[in-house]
């Protein structure tokens, strides 16, 4: 069981690694502000929900040796997960429109990268 | 028709608790990371959220400038308060150990009091100076 839950926790942590690297590859490569805050927008729910919950994993492992009041360690990491879930496409939302509103000319196939 | 939707509903939603994990940061200060300054600053970036999305006008209706004056100074009265209080009571300036018959309880309550004042002042300070600099204009040359 041990060694179950450390894998599951590492590999959740290692792709939420990846995908928080693809996602700064996307910001620093990307042509313009929406295809780039597409980038950064997965880094936030998917790079750091898999983070949370390689710790969530990790957390259940120290319960069960007997950590009996990490429940409330796993209570605040899905408080968390819950809030960058909410919070995240919101912000992303906002960048995105104040670009629109900004007159921020979306880019298509086969323009000029910036 | 206002079509910003999802700001608004998402700021209906996230207000309440962006000032209730506030109140945890403060609370949590006397254990472990968190104290005064950080939560009267996530108290005051409920304030300023709430100004960005449903206008300035509005935000001076919940929370009008005198009282955001009022309380930067408020705070520092309590800070102060405080201080001399563990003076009136015969301890040095900041002596929480004589704020209770229980030395212990004493420095309990006399940390909740000056983070309580440090709270209040930051907030206060940090929405006079969102309102400052939102109420501005720009000079038309």
């Amino acid at each position: 069981m041990d060694v179950l839950l450390g894998a599951l926790s590492w590999i959740a942590i290692v792709g939420g690694v990846f995908f928080m690297l693809v996602g700064t590859f996307g910001v620093l490569r990307m042509p313009d502000v929406y295809t780039r805050l597409h980038a950064a927008g997965m880094t936030d729910t998917m790079g750091a929900g898999l983070v949370l919950l390689g710790m969530a994993f990790h957390t259940v492992g120290d319960m069960l040796h007997g950590e009996t009041t990490y429940w409330l360690v796993l209570v605040r990491l899905v408080l968390i997960y819950g809030f960058l879930l909410l919070t995240s496409p919101i912000a992303t939302h906002a960048l995105a429109r104040a670009g629109l509103a900004g007159g921020v000319k979306p880019w298509t196939n086969g323009e000029e990268r910036a | 028709m206002d079509d910003r939707v999802i700001l608004r509903v998402g700021t209906k939603i996230l207000t309440p608790f962006i000032l209730i994990f506030a109140l945890y940061v403060q609370f949590h200060g006397d254990y472990g990371p968190g104290g005064g300054f950080q939560a009267g600053v996530i108290f005051a970036a409920a304030f300023v959220l709430y100004a960005l999305v449903y206008g300035l006008g509005n935000a001076i209706k919940v929370l009008p400038p005198r009282v955001a004056y009022a309380c930067g100074a408020l705070g520092v009265i309590i800070f102060v308060g405080v201080g001399y209080g563990s003076m009136a009571l015969g301890g040095e300036f900041l002596n929480y150990s004589v704020l209770a018959h229980d030395p212990l309880h004493g420095q309990h309550y006399g940390i909740i009091g000056v983070e309580l004042g440090v709270l209040v002042t930051v907030f206060g300070v940090m929405v006079s100076l969102f309102y400052a600099f939102a109420g501005r204009r720009r000079i038309e040359s």
